[in-house]
């Protein structure tokens, strides 16, 4: 007889369990479908880090007050621990002595509540600056124009904010030229940032910028710097910019050794690394539970196959009774299973695809195009080799036990 | 009907043939089969020699223990004898390995159970095709023996059907036909009648009737004495011996 003819006999035999059928074929397309979303969701948050820190500039080296390293070390020498300020940025824009820098601005953030009307927003991103920023940070606005170096002089109560923050405070109309409340101090428009997205768990367009001076005077007081904006001339010359800046800033805070340093230096290059190196522990981390579900459900065809085996015994012993080969029984049930974890990692990796358009918790998948071959190929290998037992079993009964059995 | 005929003459020509080659369907020498070992060994079979002719109708009768299912199963291919020989229509099919017995099942023997044995959530025209699958049949002849085949048990109007929506009698027809599809050397029924009704039972030895009076080797094994009464020869088997085979002088004039 045919192997078609077989290939129907499966189709039948899985068509009159359906049931059955139905729910072995969805444990292997959740195995499948969990390893391809899984697996592109940590794929995609390591993007997004990526994408979050060389958003900031490849070429950008952040300072940052206190010691090297955190926690406890960097507590212990807060008493003598000299607050960067808007000298020691100015410091750092001397030609002479610092000659990798291209650019430097000074960052204090405060945490404030916007208000237009009865519409609220906290953005989480509220810093004064100055124009150096922009570059620095690769910010861009799409419509109205930056504050400019005229503005921090003046002191003038203008703002730059993001998508979010405009649509948060204005909806649909356009920002430019309004006026809105932070921090119960009222500014006005100038300028709307282009989208940046968002960078892992934080919106990179909740965002209000605001001359520095202006935050000085109004909101926050004369307070120390959060952090110093430095750009290297071209990406090749961070480390000697990082050199630079870190001579000037010694000499200033009086720092004779690295260990008592009071200041600390963020290297984009570095901070790609460690969060690259973080990201793929995640993804393995991700690919062993997606792991673990697929041979879950490649435990299930077995028990499926067991127990249809055992429930179809008299069957199989009458269709030995009247002439089935050995090998047709055989290859009956193996195309059973073969065909269950070809559809349930089918429809699996239909559904990886379109569970991977949805944003989960803020990440956006990205598909590993190997986990989608392996998920499918283990479903496969999976379906055989646990199939195949039960198969064996079913195939090598002796007709006589077989019919005998109720 | 015309259709029926010409499958009843088509057999009666076959039929006559293997009367003319003068070949026994079944020739079984010294057959022993034998359970456990030393001093727990059990003699299903005991010695038991055989030879049943071309268009013979046979009921093997015994009370239970006797070995008449022993020798079903052992007639049937679905066991093989621990020694002696057995010849089925001339080919020796004693020492052959499993793979081999199937197709000989398939074949040469056409199998009623007592618990009729059709195959579950299947249409009785699958169940009668079934067989003939196996065999390599295309699917148009398939399907025509298997619509002729039911239409000779009476139940060409229940083709569709499965067998949970059969009574007992329909059921058991449904496996006649399945025997009967395959063009068998030997029909063998095992108790066929065990689990049906009188009237049930009536209508399906009318059929073994037609069908042996087509040419066709009947074998019946039963422990019912009506039964055992319609068959032209009666054997009766005791602790694995033959005791008696004698004609019956009611149906052989």
């Amino acid at each position: 007889m045919s192997v078609l003819e077989i290939i129907r006999f499966a189709m039948r035999g899985l068509f009159i369990n359906r049931l059955r059928t139905a729910l072995t074929t969805l444990g292997i397309m959740i195995g499948v479908a969990s390893v391809i979303i899984l697996l592109a969701v940590g794929n995609g948050s390591s993007k997004a880090i990526q994408a979050s820190l060389s958003r900031l500039g490849t070429n950008s080296l952040q300072v940052r007050s206190g010691g090297q390293g955190f926690g406890f070390r960097a507590r212990a020498s807060a008493s003598t621990v000299k607050p960067l300020t808007i000298l020691d940025t100015v410091a750092l824009t001397d030609k002479t002595q610092a000659p990798d820098i291209k650019q430097v601005a000074p960052i204090a953030s405060t945490n404030g509540t916007c208000v237009v009307g009865t519409n609220t927003t906290s953005p989480s991103t509220f810093y004064g600056t100055w124009p150096a920023y922009y570059e620095a940070s690769n910010t861009s606005i799409q419509s109205g124009s930056y504050f400019t170096n005229d503005d921090v002089t003046q002191a003038r109560r203008v703002a730059l904010i993001g998508p979010t923050t405009a649509t948060a405070l204005f909806g649909t109309a356009n920002p430019i030229g309004q006026t809105m409340r932070c921090s119960g101090i009222q500014f006005t428009v100038i300028g709307l940032t282009a989208v940046k997205g968002s960078s892992g768990f934080q919106d990179g367009d909740s965002l209000v910028l605001i001359p520095i001076t202006t935050m000085e005077n109004t909101i926050t007081g004369n307070q120390p710097l959060n952090d110093i904006l430095v750009e290297a001339t071209n990406s090749t010359t961070t480390t000697a910019a990082q050199n630079e800046l870190t001579a000037i800033l010694d000499a200033r805070h009086g720092i004779t050794g690295r260990k008592s340093a009071d200041f600390s230096v963020f290297n984009q290059a570095s901070l790609l690394t460690t969060a690259s190196t973080s990201s793929q522990t995640f993804t393995t981390l991700l690919g062993a539970v997606a792991a673990i579900s697929l041979l879950v459900g490649g435990i299930g065809i077995t028990n499926i196959m067991l127990v249809t085996v055992i429930e179809r015994t008299r069957e199989i012993g009458i269709r030995k009774a009247i002439g089935a080969p050995k090998a047709a029984i055989l290859t009956q049930f193996l195309i059973e299973a073969t065909i269950l974890s070809l559809l349930g990692g089918t429809l699996g990796v239909i559904v990886g695809f379109v569970g991977s358009h949805f944003t989960i918790y803020g990440t956006k998948p990205v598909i590993v195009p190997a986990s989608v071959f392996l998920a499918f190929g283990v479903s496969i290998l999976i379906g055989v080799f646990f199939g195949g037992y039960p198969a064996s079993r079913a195939a090598s009964l002796r007709p006589i036990e077989a019919l005998r059995y109720e | 009907m015309a259709q029926v005929l010409a499958v009843l003459q088509a057999v009666v020509v076959e039929a006559v043939a293997s009367v003319v080659d003068q070949q026994p369907v079944i020739e079984v020498y010294d057959a022993v089969k034998k359970y456990g070992m030393g001093d727990s060994t059990i003699f299903a079979l005991n010695g038991v020699s055989l030879s049943i002719d071309a268009g013979e109708y046979v009921a093997i009768m015994g009370p239970s223990g006797s070995g008449k299912s022993t020798l079903m199963n052992i007639l049937g291919a679905l066991d093989i004898m621990t020694s002696g020989k057995y010849f089925l229509d001339g080919i020796e099919i004693s020492s052959m390995d499993e793979n081999h017995l199937a197709i000989v099942r398939g074949r040469k023997i056409g199998f009623i159970f007592q618990s009729f044995n059709l195959i579950p959530r299947t249409s009785a025209l699958h169940n009668v095709e079934l067989p003939m699958a196996y065999q390599g049949v295309k699917p148009k002849e398939r399907r025509e023996r298997a619509l002729v085949a039911l239409e000779v048990v009476g139940l060409a109007d229940r083709v569709d059907h499965e067998p949970t929506e059969l009574s007992g009698g329909q059921q058991q027809r449904v496996a006649v036909a399945r025997a009967l599809a395959t063009r068998p050397a030997l029909l063998l029924a095992d108790e066929p009648t065990g689990a049906l009704d009188s009237k049930s039972t009536a209508d399906l030895l009318d059929l073994f009737d037609q069908i042996n009076a087509a040419g066709r080797t009947v074998v019946v094994i039963t422990h019912e004495l009506d039964v055992a009464h319609r068959a032209k020869r009666i054997i009766r088997m005791r602790d694995g011996k033959i005791v008696s085979d004698e004609l019956n002088k009611e149906r052989v004039a």
